[in-house]
């Protein structure tokens, strides 16, 4: 396991740019601090890594924060093997690039017992592939702070969650109970098998996101740019049709339009929209006008409401 | 089901033009303070509605869940803001929760906390971060002991500007007057906290008069900024102007050559050559070069979140403070200090907690002396517990040599919390107001036969003396008390000596 006690030089170092806005540095600030500090404070902290928008700027700004050094944390990556294939394309390209360790998780029990999201549902499905799945991983690494890329503005009960949000030994939270956070003066300490997650994004926007994107040149999944692409209309949703694991139902036919995603997580429960914007000042244009949140597109939020809530106390990021 | 919904924005979300975001400003940060009888949710659901800061599928899943509207076709705003089950059940709110909206000038982090008084420590831990304070009042009602009682604490925590929201001025029939009475004796009060900049807003947060847009037609009368005009233009706390403080996080050695220390710049600004001071160590070295990722920079400001390299090999560790040699901060054994307590267990004398300020934790003694009595303002004698939410003051005794600016000139290493060593909770949040003598008080420092001198001062002037580098060395030989004219006058009719 790597550790920051001797630490070797970055690859690929950076490129000068111009200097962000007051806004986005203030942010930028906010988040190198956080994680400087689980860094500091932590025995063993890993970042999970999603592959999405927010991951991709979340894993910028640790390669800042530790700059000259390299990430001192792995990666990690709950792989459900029903992730669109161009993410998994994407994430072994950026590990490699940016000299990261990358540890992929996967839960045994979908392949045993055939779970997918097809046949299970949506929430069955989620509880034991993402949410047991993180559980599993993160005892089998010992971990006792895990970065995510959550943001306060995302769902109803994020938006109570702390910056540090401590867990116990077996991953639950409790809304009710958490640690007072005042400044910015993080209480780090836990007993063994505790844990904290650490959210360095919690004061971001979705459009802070896309703007620190478009400032930095931040690299994404392709999937995120508007192109023709094969879908199928299900539950109101568009999937994407290129998986051959896409079963058509009676009365389904593959379609062809311009869509792009605004989320990205398993296939067969991300909705695509129908967009033209084709690149990056293309999609900030077409967000700043956006009436629907982004999360819209995610069939599982829409289960029950609080549903986020419900997952979140049983250890789902 | 999400038919009420699509009416509901189809009448009320004015979707005409492209949000441009300047963001020339860092986002303001800020607390609103109310209970939900003065219509502190239907205020903020209003900041978030009228700034487009709600989506039309939140705003669905808001009416599918609320069953119903108001008559003025809005959904119930506090569904939007209760985000947790047992707040939806209870129809309460029970914790912090943050916001976020922007208008094309600047964008706002809203810390959102309960009223009721049982909920003074989420006041203070929204208001730890805050720069402005919004208090409620329901015209109606006019200023309430808990108005009073949220200022008090925002004024603690060290926000210095107020907005006063003088809320149901429709159901007092617009009323100039009632809205005057109330902003003045809101003045009187708030000035007697030491606040200076206030501005009062009369306001209809379900109608939205005066909060995002204009109310012309209806309050004639009335030609000062809405909220959202006083928010634009309300300054970000900034500790640039002080001496330089960088807690060191961690120390970079990505091989033989370098050796970097990494932390957030937490007041002051630095440049390479600058002579530092590493505390409490008192190692004196230069900057060498200010190191990020993008560029080497040829000065950070404090909010920078730098890599600092020194020209010769020191000794410094997580937890040291590098200072610039000009305007050092206090460091000794013995501090005063103000607390809030957090927890249900209370702040107990004597009790070692673990005191984490910066990035420094170390243990510490805590003595009450005193606790504020939030219904009248006053400082009461107390040695005992200092039960949850008590405010107090309290001395604090440290092992180790401890390294503190007061709260008033830095709130960043001004500020600190405690841990309890049995639970690992967070049980106090903390604000330094002085160093005290190993005996006792700065009063008793030359054997009580020092000469000193007592100055009543307009408040305006006093801050600028309190902001010049002769007064920032010397803080720890000084105490400053805030009153009004009046207590001032009262304070040296009873004074004895030639003053």
């Amino acid at each position: 396991m790597p550790l920051s006690v001797q630490e070797t030089e970055v690859k690929n170092p950076p490129v000068s740019r111009p200097p962000l806005d007051p806004h986005l540095k203030a942010l930028e600030n906010e988040a190198i601090h956080i994680f400087r500090e689980v860094a500091a404070e932590f025995e063993k902290p890993v970042m999970l890594y999603s592959i999405g928008k927010d991951s991709s700027v979340l894993l910028h700004l640790a390669r800042k924060a530790f700059y000259p050094g390299r990430v001192p944390f792995p990666l990690l990556h709950v792989d459900t093997t029903w992730k669109f294939k161009e993410m998994i394309e994407f994430r072994d390209q950026i590990a490699e690039k940016y000299d990261l360790d990358l540890v992929v998780h996967t839960n045994p029990r979908g392949a045993e017992e055939g779970i997918t999201p097809f046949s299970h549902g949506s929430a069955l499905y989620t509880d034991i592939m993402k949410t047991e799945a993180l559980r599993q991983a993160l005892d089998a690494g010992g971990y006792d702070a895990a970065f995510g890329g959550a943001r306060r503005d995302e769902e109803a009960s994020r938006a109570k969650e702390r910056i540090y949000s401590f867990r116990t030994p077996d991953h639950k939270w409790d809304p009710r109970n958490q640690r007072p956070e005042l400044w910015n003066v993080y209480n780090g300490m836990v007993r063994k098998g505790e844990s904290v997650r650490a959210f360095p994004l919690s004061n971001w926007t979705e459009v802070d996101i896309w703007r620190y994107i478009q400032a930095e040149d931040i690299p994404l999944v392709p999937l995120y740019y508007a192109a023709e692409r094969p879908y199928v209309e299900r539950d109101g949703m568009m999937i994407l049709a290129e998986d051959p694991r896409l079963e058509l139902l009676p009365g389904e036919t593959v379609q062809q339009g311009m869509i792009r995603f605004r989320t990205l997580g398993c296939f067969p429960l991300t909705g695509a929209i129908r967009s033209t914007a084709s690149n990056l000042e293309e999609v900030i244009a077409e967000l700043e006008i956006a009436t629907v949140s982004e999360r819209q597109g995610r069939a599982i939020d829409r289960d029950q409401s609080g549903s986020m809530e419900k997952k979140k106390r049983e250890g789902y990021f | 089901m999400t038919a009420p919904a699509q009416n509901a924005s189809a009448t009320i979300l004015p979707f005409a033009e492209p949000l441009k975001a300047v963001r020339d400003t860092r986002p303001l940060r800020l607390i609103t303070c109310g209970s939900v009888d003065d219509g502190k949710s239907t205020l903020i659901g209003r900041l978030l509605w009228d700034t487009k800061a709600v989506k039309e599928d939140q705003a669905a899943t808001l009416a599918r869940d609320s069953g119903g509207q108001n008559d003025l076709g809005l959904p119930d705003f506090a569904l939007l803001l209760d985000g947790l089950q047992a707040e939806r059940e209870q129809g309460i709110t029970i914790d912090v929760a943050y916001r976020y909206f922007s208008t094309d000038r600047r964008s706002f982090i809203v810390a959102d906390t309960p009223g009721h008084e049982q909920y003074t420590r989420n006041m203070a831990t929204g208001a730890s971060t805050a720069d402005l304070a919004i208090l409620l009042a329901d015209a109606r009602a006019g200023l309430l002991e808990q108005t009073r009682r949220h200022a008090t604490i925002a004024a603690l925590m060290g926000i210095r500007q107020f907005v006063l929201a003088v809320n149901k001025i429709d159901l007092v029939h617009y009323d100039k007057a009632i809205f005057d009475r109330i902003s003045h004796e809101f003045r009187e009060f708030a000035l007697s906290l030491g606040v200076r900049q206030i501005t009062a807003i009369p306001m209809s947060a379900l109608k939205g008069e005066n909060v995002v847009y204009p109310a012309d037609a209806s309050m004639p009368w009335y030609d000062g900024p809405t909220l959202v005009e006083t928010l634009e233009l309300a300054t970000v706390r900034s500790t640039q102007a002080g001496g330089f403080r960088l807690p060191v996080q961690r120390v970079v050695r990505p091989g033989e050559s370098f050796r970097g220390y990494q932390g957030t710049v937490a007041g002051g600004s630095v440049k390479p050559g600058d002579s530092v001071v590493i505390l409490p160590s008192g190692t004196v070295a230069n900057v060498s070069r200010i190191v990020t990722f993008d560029l080497v920079r040829n000065a950070a400001v404090a909010g920078d979140a730098i890599t600092l390299v020194l020209d010769r090999q020191v000794d410094v560790a997580r937890g040291d403070v590098i200072v610039s040699l000009d305007g050092q901060p206090m460091t000794g054994h013995h501090f005063d200090a103000q607390l809030v307590s957090l927890q249900p267990g209370g702040i107990e004398p004597g009790k070692r907690y673990w005191l984490k300020s910066g990035s420094r934790r170390q243990r510490v003694a805590v003595e009450p002396i005193s606790q504020l009595e939030l219904a009248t303002g006053k400082w009461q004698p107390h040695a005992s517990t200092l039960a949850m939410n008590a405010i107090g003051k309290v001395r604090l005794s440290f092992e180790e040599l401890a390294v503190f600016d007061a709260y008033e000139q830095n709130r960043s290493t001004g500020a600190f919390i405690l841990i309890d060593p049995d639970t690992l909770n967070t049980v106090a949040g903390g604000m330094i107001t002085a160093k005290r003598g190993e005996v006792g008080g700065i009063h008793r420092g030359q054997g009580g036969e020092g000469q000193r001198v007592v100055l009543s001062l307009p408040a305006d002037l006093a801050e600028q003396l309190m902001a010049s580098e002769l007064f920032t060395n010397r803080r720890d030989e000084t105490e400053v008390k805030r009153m009004t004219a009046k207590q001032a006058a009262e304070l040296f009719s009873n004074a004895g000596g030639d003053i």
